[in-house]
């Protein structure tokens, strides 16, 4: 279940221990395996293949599953919500209320091998693909903590053991990337899919096509899912989109019901595992032209192109009239051919404006968001059916709610107490394995353990200063000394390289340099120059007597 | 120790080859590299012998193919990702600069991106000015990204082969014009490194850095400034980002005077990187302001007369350092 997943995952915590002891004695608890069948709300639209039933099953644990994510994924937005007008989330901040149905849905139909990929409304889908509260909250907040070590932020969360791949700031740039994973899956033949999410205004990318294009070309199990919540940033679809139907979107999914993503989301990854990928619109309403200008006996003999040409206004009007066909719930437009790979579109909301900086009320009105949240609010829709299957009391579940928002009052507070990241962490992960950015100069955080060799001199001295510096080389470092503070090389009798930990991968992501070093006068020092040279690999060995100068 | 002769984009085509063989999880990708063999033969052969996946042809979309590959990496394939002319990778720079710089970081460590993008860039003969394009200094402030630029037959091996294992991403520049350099490599199988600088011609005099194809030109100027009795140091930097500053600073603690030829253009080129790096750190030692000798800051004109006056030239060069030597 999706929410012992989170309890697991989240370490130890006792936050969700009254939550589950809650859960056992509901008044009336079917036994888990009972199947309950639950109807979408409305049927689902496709083209070139047969869409799935209405019919969805479910068992009573999948449905109270899908209201606590639920209810918890929309409280923590609404949370994020005040942290960033108290300033302690800053910069963007993407809220996901309203579309819960979406990620919620979509993770009931898959496994954490299957990869999801999205855009920067990506906090809820986070949660589902198995991330905590806290390291949420410590991202958004930019602490330690965090998934990313809070040098992510809200728009870069990512979760590799859940199969989550963010994250993304650039709208449209996770598209390829997620063919890029699908090409992975097929090339390692791992019978998993992936989920690739963008929004309606990322269906205006020319990427997207070119996308679209390679994955129906090399038939990769990928399944672009477009959550089209109506709104690109501030301008609405009709108004970036020529041809809303053209430029988006697929097989039409009602997004605000959970229990239709998760049929939805099931199909296409079952289809996509057994036939491919499935076509695009787009490449379907190339055909359909044929089919329109085809169907005029006197154009039949005319190539293709030149119907194109002369039929430009029938054509246009066709897409009109398919446009009026796809927004009808029970069309279904089977063309020929059978080609493989799967767009859905999501028809979902979102109730906030497009980030925390976009009041959401200037190009909408707000009975416009209030309609939707009455009529197609998700979470509600999820609380109907459990009160009608008599699975929980309305009192159970305000209790559920309840207990959720202490729990995330309390992620918060532990999140506020993560630190922030170390300075040091600034240079750290730029490069793999400590390799790049080099210091030479005046770091804080870099300094050198100096002492000096007992064997030459017979004595043994105190460390002369000493911190951890951060280094490391794959095949192995070569550290060489630029310079000292009031002191240069000539000074310097014997060189002894250090301890073999940096020669090896180090436990710390900090091992220790120690040099050792003998020499006359010497003066303590706070601060080494020191270059590297990585990845030597067979060249000889440093000479610490060779004079640099 | 045995020696084979080839040509440099047969010797990329060995370093491609045995690194395929060595791990399966290495695929290349780009535009004709499959049945076509590669617009310039560097992965001749390779599809059939490893099959279309491997060796994918994709269609002309930089941007998303640039992008899958980046995808793939993220799981832990190992792709190369071929631009046929560097200049087109620039329709794929959002990928290169945001998710294959930047996810190692913005991911807290989480995901690498183990990619290879490599691909003929620089002024070759009469292409016109969108062919001929240096994107070494569009792509050098990009973190998180390494970049080399190979030479001769043999570092190209070494250095396509250490960019396939470096779990970095790695840019790899080659340049139209030296793909049918002939040299001689050893049979056994070597790797060079990806951070360091070749030492082409030991000297005492003068301190000449330089990469890529004006290498050529800068030996050329070599043998005229020897002639005159000068006795320059030529080193061939190899590695764009970071610099090797280990060895340029030796050799500028030797000379203690600094000529930079290169290709790119002048202004925030990598001369004008380097000229920054050197006076930084090996200030106390230069006799004289670093001299950079590049490119002119002009799309590459079609005729040939005018395109030759775009790259520097060896009379330039001995001019330069004559200068430099007074």
């Amino acid at each position: 279940m999706a929410l012992n997943q989170i309890a697991s995952s989240s370490s130890r915590s006792n936050l969700l221990k009254p939550l589950i002891t809650l859960f056992r004695p509901f008044s009336s608890s079917p036994a888990d395996n009972t199947i309950l069948t639950v109807e979408t709300s409305v049927p689902f639209t496709g083209h070139n293949c047969d869409p799935p039933s209405r019919t969805v099953e479910t068992t009573p644990t999948e449905l109270l599953g899908f209201f606590k994510d639920m209810a918890l994924m929309r409280r923590m937005e609404i949370a994020a919500d005040s942290l960033y007008k108290s300033k302690l989330i800053r910069g963007f901040c993407h809220l996901y209320d309203g579309q819960e149905a979406v990620a919620v849905g979509m993770e009931a139909a898959i496994t954490k091998k299957d990869c999801i990929i999205t855009a920067y409304r990506d906090h809820c889908i986070y949660l589902g693909r198995g991330g905590t509260l806290v390291e949420a909250f410590s991202e958004l907040m930019g602490r330690k903590g965090g998934c990313s070590k809070g040098k992510g932020g809200s728009m870069h969360f990512y979760k590799k053991d859940g199969g989550f791949y963010g994250g993304h700031g650039i709208v449209g740039a996770q598209v390829p990337l997620g063919c890029g994973l699908a090409f992975a899956q097929k090339y390692s033949k791992d019978g998993t899919v992936t989920f690739a999410l963008y929004g309606d205004g990322a269906a205006n990318q020319g990427q997207l096509f070119e996308a679209l294009n390679m994955a129906a070309l090399w038939d990769l199990p990928a399944i672009l899912v477009c959550e089209n919540n109506h709104y690109g940033m501030g301008t609405a679809e009709w108004r970036a989109a020529k041809s809303p139907a053209y430029y988006k979107r697929g097989d039409y999914v009602d997004g605000m019901d959970a229990f239709a993503v998760k049929q939805a989301c099931k199909f296409a990854k079952e289809h996509a595992l057994k036939n491919g990928p499935i076509v695009s619109t787009f490449i379907q309403l190339l055909f359909y032209y044929r089919l329109v200008s085809q169907s005029n006996a006197a154009l039949e003999r005319l190539h293709w192109n030149k119907q194109i040409r002369y039929r430009r206004q029938r054509i246009l009007c066709s897409i009109g009239n398919m446009t009026a066909a796809l927004s009808t719930p029970c069309s279904i437009i089977k063309f020929f051919g059978s080609f493989p790979f799967i767009i859905l579109e999501m028809d979902t909301y979102r109730y906030h404006g497009h980030s925390m900086s976009d009041p959401g009320s200037t190009y909408r009105t707000r009975d416009e968001i209030s309609g939707v949240r009455q009529e197609r609010d998700p979470v509600e829709r999820i609380r109907k059916l459990v009160l009608s299957h008599e699975l929980a009391t309305e009192k159970e579940l305000k209790e559920i709610e309840k207990e959720i928002r202490k729990q995330v009052d309390e992620a918060i507070a532990q999140a506020k107490e993560s630190p922030m990241p170390d300075p040091s962490e600034l240079f750290t992960n730029v490069y793999v394995k400590g390799f790049g950015v080099e210091h030479v100069g005046d770091y804080g955080e870099f300094s050198i353990e100096i002492r000096l060799s007992g064997e030459k001199e017979g004595s043994e001295m105190p460390p002369l200063s000493t911190a951890e510096g951060w280094c490391g080389g794959r095949l192995g470092l070569e550290a060489y000394l630029l310079g000292f503070e009031g002191m240069d090389f000539s000074q310097i009798l014997s060189y002894t390289e250090g301890n073999e930990s940096f020669n090896q991968e180090a436990e710390t992501s900090r091992p220790k340099l120690c040099f050792g070093i003998s020499g006359l006068n010497m003066k303590p020092y706070t601060k080494i120059k020191v270059g590297y040279a990585y990845n030597r690999g067979p060249v000889p060995h440093f000479d610490p007597m060779r004079p640099l100068a | 120790m045995l020696l084979h002769e080839l040509l440099l984009f047969e010797a990329l085509q060995e370093g491609l080859e045995e690194e395929m063989e060595r791990d399966p999880r290495v695929c290349v990708m780009g535009e004709d590299v499959g049945h076509y063999g590669g617009s310039y033969k560097v992965t001749k052969g390779l599809a059939t012998k490893y099959g279309d996946l491997r060796v994918l042809d994709t269609p002309i979309a930089e941007n998303s193919f640039t992008g899958m590959a980046i995808g793939a990496a993220m799981t832990g394939l190992r792709p190369i990702v071929e631009g046929m002319n560097m200049g087109f990778l620039l329709l794929a720079f959002n990928q290169i600069s945001n998710n294959c710089g930047m996810l190692h970081y913005t991911s807290g460590g989480q995901f690498t991106i183990p990619v290879v993008i490599r691909g003929p860039g620089g002024v070759g003969r009469q292409l016109g000015a969108e062919h001929s394009q240096r994107l070494e200094s569009y792509f050098q402030s990009i973190p998180g990204i390494q970049m080399v630029a190979c030479s001769t037959p043999y570092n190209a091996k070494g250095l396509m082969k250490a960019a396939i294992r470096s779990e970095n991403p790695v840019i790899l520049f080659e340049h139209v014009l030296l793909y049918n350099l002939k040299e001689r490599i050893p049979d056994e199988e070597y790797v060079l490194s990806l951070e360091e600088a070749e030492m082409v011609r030991p000297g005492e005099h003068v301190t000449i850095l330089t990469y890529s194809r004006m290498r050529y030109h800068v030996m050329q100027a070599a043998k005229t400034l020897v002639n005159k009795g000068y006795d320059p140091e030529v080193i061939d930097i190899r590695s764009l980002k970071p610099f090797d500053l280990h060895t340029i600073g030796n050799s500028v603690k030797k000379t203690h005077r600094v000529l930079i030829v290169e290709e790119c253009m002048r202004t925030g080129g990598i001369g004008a990187s380097l000229t920054a790096a050197i006076s930084e750190n090996f200030h106390d030692y230069l006799d004289s302001p670093i001299v950079c000798l590049s490119s002119q800051d002009v799309p590459t004109p079609y005729a040939g007369t005018l395109e030759e006056w775009t790259v520097v030239q060896p009379a330039q060069i001995v001019a330069a350092v004559e200068q430099l030597c007074r």
